[in-house]
């Protein structure tokens, strides 16, 4: 059965497959409805944000979840009215549940009231994180 | 219910890094070998390709012959500053790649032609997006199986 039509079939829903993911990373998407879960300090280890929350949802196995603590990390110190949040998600699997994280990294954008506007999945950029930010402020 | 917030993963300073640059290239040879297996439908190179697997999965990924030809003639080539990573992340995606290998290999053996090309369609799936787009299979479906397996 020598044949090239199952690479063919593997090269296309391959290219198909990554032309998406590579433009879905890191994009911030909102929720319909902002009726989720409310978190709160006890929950995500961290004071809320006077404005917005951000909880970054990592895993062991996860080479982009260091570049967006990184970042994340970063671009706090210059918001005072955000927080950021890092959580182990395989050590937190009931919230990981609750809040339906599905890969990592995930960060979800909080409102003033620990109340999760959208997320992003993926690293994001650092224009992404600010568009997320402003929206939600 | 209280946050461990302790990451005993990806982020603490005592993880292993390695040349992040390793991993792609051999996720490019792998992609070349196994595109060769999935039209010459060899037993013989998916045994081959099985072994550097389980190398990459049981030893790390700078274990392989793959990463010895990256450090043997690949690196010395490029310049700037070396883009590190987890260790972690690629030795879970070898792991992945190991256990397609071992069901295609089975279905080689067992005369189930369907078997050896789903799971080579699979793994070529994989090898070609990690080369191709950067694609971080631990990040995908690492979280969904610990949600499926553990209660």
């Amino acid at each position: 059965m020598n044949s090239l039509t199952p690479l063919v079939v593997v090269l296309a829903l391959a290219i198909a497959f990554g032309v998406w993911y590579t433009r879905s990373r890191g994009e911030f998407r909102r929720k319909k409805t902002v009726n989720g879960p409310k978190l709160d300090a006890a929950i995500i280890g961290i004071e809320l944000g006077a404005a917005v929350t951000m909880v970054q949802f990592s895993s062991a196995f996860c080479s982009p979840c260091r570049a967006t603590k990184a970042l994340l990390e970063d671009m706090v110190k210059t918001m005072p009215d955000v927080h950021y949040a890092h959580i182990d998600a395989e050590a937190n699997l009931e919230l990981v549940r609750k809040l339906d994280v599905r890969s990592t990294p995930t960060t979800l954008f909080l409102n003033s009231d620990g109340v999760e506007v959208g997320r992003a999945m993926g690293t994001p950029k650092r224009s992404q994180v600010l568009a997320a930010v402003n929206a939600i402020r | 219910m209280t946050v461990q917030n302790e990451v005993s993963a990806s982020t603490t300073n005592k993880v292993k890094l390695i040349d992040a640059r390793g991993p792609r290239f051999s996720a490019a040879i792998t992609t070349l070998v196994l595109a060769i297996v999935l039209v010459t439908q060899s037993p013989l190179l998916i045994a081959l390709q099985l072994v550097v697997f389980a190398i990459g999965a049981f030893a790390g990924p700078a274990k392989t012959p793959y990463a010895f030809l990256f450090k043997k003639f690949v690196k010395p080539k490029l310049h700037g500053q070396v883009p590190t990573e987890d260790v972690r992340p690629p030795q879970f995606a070898q792991s992945v790649g190991l256990i397609f290998a071992v069901v295609a290999l089975a279905g080689s053996l067992l005369s189930i032609p369907a078997l050896f090309t789903v799971a080579v369609g699979f793994a070529l799936f994989a090898a070609f997006l990690n080369a191709a787009f950067n694609f971080c299979l631990g990040c995908e479906i690492y979280l969904i199986a610990v949600r499926i397996i553990k209660k």
